[in-house]
């Protein structure tokens, strides 16, 4: 028995195995390994890891063993003081096999919600002595591998050299160290600076200024006749980043080539310059709209709409791609806690997540991979991982999402994570008055996301997961959790009088955006921080997960602190609102920063740009078609693509029926299987019969060939999806995240103004106005070749729509045999960045265009389905009528006997159209449905047959599928990587 | 009257407001709590007729679903909790409530019987409808109940199971066996995915303690108390509601 010494910190470490050979964990691992390429792995255990810190006795170390960190009936553990043999047999007993064993650790410093947890618990057991705990894996490794093999498993599978440590061998324990306190302020003389200088200052703080803004800067402190602090540079290279002002979106752009332009793109560019993309495209378009619905857009940190009378609804949509691009788990999963404040931050309760999420192939081989580039599997593993373990976790469903996979986006992914949320009318409160306190709650603060907004603002390079690494962030759902509590009981207690979270930018962002206007004045010696050593401008800038700023009168300041005290929320008074136009920020007796409010957020220049209109797009290129495909395999290709295929593997990790209100589900149908068009909410607690649906429309194919078609198809796509399950067309609101590469690229600023301007006309012509909108640009990554790696411009619209009366909501699954099935809509099916394509390797054709009889089209839909005649209706989307009519057949496991019309052949079958949409009508309403639809398109394809079989004649017979295989073509390849799982499900 | 519920919150848990409206629904008047603030008023819940544990993840599920939430517990309150089990009041711990009541030790809460709720065998948290067979008719929740019920599992570590066989085998001798995981046609899953969802022994999705008042199961009766709730209402499918077993264990409270 190791016996006690004294006089220094001692640590102890526990291994905890499971007895079971079958440990699905270790299996998730070991199938990861063999689907990287490593096939010399034959057995893995994964074991976990513990380090306590703590002058414990050896009946507190076998008390902790057995009763903390293990389950004495699925686990076995072994415990000894660093250094000292172990107490306690292995489970099993030892293998003869060849073994080797690699450890991996936390970073000091990174959020680890366990180790805080083991402290806490520890003490709450009666074992005070416990001081600090960190976790860790040990993997025990089989098979005759190569250095390499173990090499290249360590990085690319069991640790993340971003925030892990890993070693073969046993692992030693780091703690952060105790550093002192830094008051220390750098000062730049910047009003002596060449231009040279300038341009150095703001690439070595790496600041993403450009020299026009390094002047402004310089301008403001020749005035003011003073040094510049290091925390004013970071404070104003974080409030002028693209991130917070969208400076590409309100540039001056000047059409480099609009000479040249066709007459009437001419004319959609009057003088060939756009001032501000944002006005003239996104808002404007909802200015002309003008619909009495909308309550807020693009003003708050949501957007939100009119509900039921009572509520309102909110919606916001944020991307976290060079995050997740790093550290998967840890992006995606702060990317979803960020997106959750947002909502929180305009006082309203979240009751939904979405998730669109874009990686590469899952099959590219490790050796095609740029260079510190992680494996899209990884990638894909780690991020849903991180999206199902936050939303999980906090208690908000995550309901609707897709995945797409493409080339473009193996080195930058993308993670688009939007939250509603629900609030009473008016409970809102805006305006910070003067006096208030400066109220920080939640968790503490450390060096996590430092220089997040620039960081955002700043194409990748290799050398991005070193620079970015030792800082990222991890999110903590459980203290999210804590702050939906206490945020929401403030809100009815009429507590504070402005409130918004932390998020890019950290407190200086967010003080400074609620000080905008009035001016405030704090102090950083009060912020709570995680460990000391913190510079100022890193207490000001640190992107900490989890933290909200709200003003709150003194005399308030009580109450809220009991409700904070009642959830375990930290709360922080750093401050107070004053009314100088200024803000201040001091530690202790010294300023830090002291600037002028007007110039802090008015004194940016305006960017001036140059952009290219492709001169291409909008012009169907020749066709040109693979051999003699049968159509029945090229259907069978469709229906296994990744893109258009089942995603069950991922929908059911997410908890998609937490707070009772998902009524129609992500997935639908006879066997709960089958994807529908939208998903319908009734958020607990309202009443009436007023229901929600959110849907979006995304298209990456479309976007490489015509960004304004492109534009124009996701927007009718997300309105066509809120229609087809009975959403009223005249209460859609849409929310626009652009992704897109480098703006100082005229042709890439080209493709952005053409994709903005098939916004504005589409929204204008659906009136479905923006509420909220967010760009991300820099999605290019230079790898060491030096060669680009860029990604396809990609617009994701999400639609928010309500329905009048959730008993009209319509599912997409066939009903009945002898209904009759009709294509309702404008059909012009195209070939252009159809998904045929990708399936055949044919080529060419135009993106398909937007007909202005659509509207018309989903409100005659509307009014049927209200009159109750719709037993099914989906929408034609990637792969065209057949695949929309397989999947009908695949959710009411009936079968479909269709005619086309003769001629059409693969055209009819696969090729893409907007506008259209399969409706399954009772035989005994044909007449009526039929009359709605007077003077539009509408087409009565066939009939629903009990057979489950998928038949389509256009002149001979072109498909006859049996049931089988369609699900076997379609739900073949939906296995998801589960090690990464479970890494979520212990972090 | 209306029995008085108390409804147990700590860090992390997210189903209060969900078991919550199921218990108003079926007459009760629930009440959530954070422990904190039992603690800090420190009066006995002898007031309260029905005591719920509810799902969610508490603590973050940090070291096992649960066990945190247990050590709090009985460190804190064991007193109060084993006080309204002994009474005989109604006690029900769903899903991560379950958990704790397990890693607690209330239940199975048979001598010589050891068991836990562990990692599912598909390796991976699992969000699907499940039909239930209600077995126990010494289960106050389950005694009577005439027809299955259909609700949602959202779990990552729900497979129940025992250090020995004859755990399950004593459990069943004594009609402990609360809820058994089904097929839609009423017979039993028999362990095969997706029917029994997480690989529990025994089809098992249920227990009670000996007394029969406590009972933990991992599924989520509480999202299914309206027919709009049904995955294939539009399909005019109805029926199966978990409400059911919440109109039981309040009925009881009322009667006692």
């Amino acid at each position: 028995m190791p016996s006690t010494k004294s006089g220094h910190p001692e640590i102890f470490r526990f291994t905890v195995s499971p007895r079971q050979p079958k440990d699905p964990r270790s299996l998730g691992y070991l199938a990861d390994a063999h689907a990287l390429g490593i096939t010399s792995l034959t057995r893995l255990v994964c074991n976990d890891l513990y380090f306590i810190e703590g002058s414990l006795q050896a009946y507190q170390a076998e008390k902790l063993a057995s009763s903390l960190l293990s389950n004495n009936i699925t686990q076995a553990v072994t415990w000894q003081r660093v250094g000292e043999e172990a107490t306690g047999k292995p489970p099993g007993g030892q293998s003869r096999d060849e073994k080797v064993v690699v450890e991996v650790a936390l970073r000091p410093g990174v959020t680890d919600p366990v180790a805080e947890e083991i402290v806490r618990s520890a003490r709450v057991m009666g074992i005070a002595q416990v001081q600090r705990a960190s976790t860790g894996l040990r993997f025990e490794l089989y098979g005759a591998m190569t250095a390499r093999d173990v090499d290249l498993l360590t990085h690319r599978l069991l640790a993340n050299s971003v925030i892990h440590r890993s070693e073969v061998g046993e692992i030693q324990p780091i703690f952060p160290v105790d550093a002192k306190a830094s008051t220390k302020i750098e000062w730049f003389p910047i009003r002596d600076m060449s231009d040279e200088a300038l341009i150095d200052l703001s690439r070595s703080r790496r600041a993403a200024l450009d020299l026009a803004e390094m002047q402004a800067i310089q301008a403001y402190f020749c005035k003011v006749g003073r040094d510049m602090t290091d925390v004013e540079l970071e404070c104003l290279a974080q409030t002028w980043s693209e991130h917070c002002v969208h400076k590409t979106f309100k540039a001056i752009i000047s059409i480099s080539n609009y000479e040249n332009l066709p007459i009437q793109l001419q004319a959609a560019y009057p003088g060939g310059t756009v001032d501000n993309i944002m006005k003239s495209f996104l808002k404007s378009a909802t200015d002309t709209i003008c619909a009495p619905w909308v309550r807020s857009a693009f003003v708050d940190n949501a957007g939100i709409i009119e509900y039921d009378g009572f509520n309102e609804i909110s919606f916001k949509v944020e991307t976290h791609n060079h995050p997740s691009a790093i550290e998967p788990f840890g992006g995606a999963n702060t990317g979803v806690g960020g997106v959750i404040r947002d909502v929180l931050g305009v006082s309203a309760k979240p009751i939904a997540a979405t998730d669109v999420l874009c990686f590469g192939p899952q099959t590219v081989s490790i050796d095609d991979l740029p260079e510190g580039v992680l494996h899209p599997r990884r990638v894909q593993a780690g991020v849903v991982a991180g999206v199902q373990d936050y939303g999980n976790k906090i208690g908000i469903p995550t309901v609707s999402g897709a995945i797409l996979y493409d080339e473009g986006y193996t080195a930058n992914p993308l993670v688009y994570c939007g939250c509603v949320g629900i609030a009473p009318k008016d409970a809102h409160p805006r305006t910070p008055q003067a006096g208030d306190h400066v109220i920080v709650i939640g968790g503490k603060t450390g060096r996590d996301g430092l220089r997040g907004a620039t960081f955002s603002s700043m194409t990748m390079d290799a050398q991005t997961g070193e620079v970015a690494g030792a800082s990222v962030q991890i999110g903590d759902p459980i203290t999210e959790k804590g702050l939906v509590e206490v945020v929401l009981r403030a809100r009815d207690a009429n507590l504070y009088h402005a409130i918004t979270d932390c998020g890019a930018g950290g407190l200086s962002s967010a003080v400074g955006e609620m000080a905008g206007v009035i001016g405030a004045e704090v102090d950083l010696q009060h912020v709570r921080l995680k460990y000391s050593g913190l510079a100022p401008w890193e207490i000001w800038l640190s992107e900490a997960q989890e933290r909200m700023v709200l003003a709150v009168p003194q005399s308030n300041l009580t109450n809220l602190a009991n409700i904070c005290k009642t959830f375990d929320v930290d709360l922080t008074d750093i401050g107070t609102f004053q009314p100088t136009g200024r803000l201040v920020v001091r530690y202790g007796d010294q300023i830090l920063l002291n600037l002028e409010n007007d110039f802090l957020h008015h004194g940016i220049p305006q960017r001036r740009l140059q952009a290219i209109i492709p001169r291409e797009q909008g012009r169907s290129q020749p066709v040109t078609m693979s051999s003699s495909l049968d159509p029945a395999q090229a259907l069978l290709r469709l229906l296994g693509h990744p893109n258009i295929a089942s995603k069950e593997a991922v929908i059911r990790i997410y908890d998609h029926e937490v707070q009772g209100g998902t009524l129609l589900k992500p997935l639908v149908g006879v066997a709960g299987d089958a994807p529908g068009d939208a998903v319908v909410l009734k958020p607990v607690g309202t009443r009436g019969q007023v229901a929600l649906a959110l849907s979006a429309g995304i298209n990456a194919e479309y976007g490489k060939v015509d960004t304004y078609r492109m534009a124009a198809s996701v927007i009718d796509e997300a309105v066509r999806n809120a229609v087809a399950v009975g959403a009223n067309p005249d209460r859609i609101a849409i929310l626009d995240n652009f992704c897109w590469g480098d703006p100082l690229r005229a042709e890439v600023l080209g493709d952005l103004l053409e994709a903005a301007r098939g916004c504005y006309d589409t929204s204008l012509l659906h009136r479905v106005p923006f509420i909220s909108g967010k760009d991300s640009f820099n999605n290019e990554y230079l790898g060491k070749d030096g060669a680009r790696h860029s990604i396809p411009p990609t617009l994701l619209i999400s639609a928010i729509g309500l329905l009048d009366d959730i008993s009209q909501a319509v599912s997409m699954d066939l009903k009945t045999p002898g209904a009759v099935l009709y294509l309702v809509g404008s059909f012009k099916p195209d070939w252009g960045g159809s998904h045929f394509h990708l399936v055949s390797g044919s080529s060419g054709g135009g993106v398909p265009v937007v007909d202005t009889i659509n509207p018309q089209i989903y409100r005659r839909l509307f009014q049927a389905i209200q009159n109750g005649w719709v037993n099914a209706c989906h929408d034609l989307s990637e792969g065209g009528l057949a695949v929309a009519a397989a999947e009908m057949c695949i959710g009411g496991r009936l079968g479909l006997d269709l005619r086309l019309e003769a001629n059409q052949g693969l055209l009819g079958l696969f090729g893409e159209t907007n506008g259209c949409l399969l409706v399954e009508v009772p035989e005994n309403l044909t007449k009526v449905f039929e009359n709605i639809f007077e003077g539009l398109p509408i087409a009565r394809l066939g009939i629903v047959i009990s057979e489950p079989c998928l038949r389509i004649e256009s002149g001979n017979l072109l498909i006859n599928l049996p049931m089988e295989d369609l699900l076997v073509a379609w739900k073949g390849n939906s296995r998801v990587s589960i090690s990464s799982n479970l890494q979520g499900e212990k972090g | 009257m209306k029995p008085r519920a108390l409804i147990l919150h700590a860090n992390g848990i997210n189903r209060d407001l969900d078991v919550a409206q199921a218990l108003e629904l079926a007459g009760a008047l629930p009440e959530i709590d954070h422990l904190n603030l039992l603690r800090q008023r420190g009066t006995s819940w002898d007031a309260y007729q029905m005591l719920v544990v509810p799902g969610g993840f508490s603590y973050a599920d940090a070291l096992g679903g649960g066990r945190l939430f247990a050590i709090d517990l009985m460190a804190y309150f064991s007193d109060q909790v084993l006080r309204f089990i002994e009474s005989g009041k109604p006690v029900i711990g769903i899903c991560n409530g379950f958990q704790m009541l397990v890693k607690a030790g209330i239940l199975p809460g048979r001598e010589g019987v050891h068991a836990t709720l562990t990692f599912n065998s598909s390796g991976h948290f699992e969000c699907r409808w499940v039909y239930l067979q209600p077995r126990s008719q010494k289960c106050l929740w389950t005694r009577g109940l005439m027809e299955m019920i259909y609700c949602p599992v959202a779990h990552g570590e729900g497979n129940f199971l025992f250090d020995q066989p004859t755990g399950a085998d004593l459990l069943a001798e004594n009609d402990e066996i609360a809820l058994l995981y089904a097929r839609e046609d009423g017979l039993l899953a028999e362990g095969v995915y997706p029917h029994n969802p997480n690989g529990s022994m025994r089809d098992i999705a249920g227990v009670c303690n000996p007394q029969g008042n406590v009972l933990g199961l991992m599924p989520h009766p509480e999202n299914h108390i309206f027919s709009f709730q049904h995955p294939r209402w539009t399909r005019h499918q109805s029926g199966y509601l978990g409400l059911q077993l919440f109109q039981n264990g309040v009925n009881y409270a009322c009667q006692n």
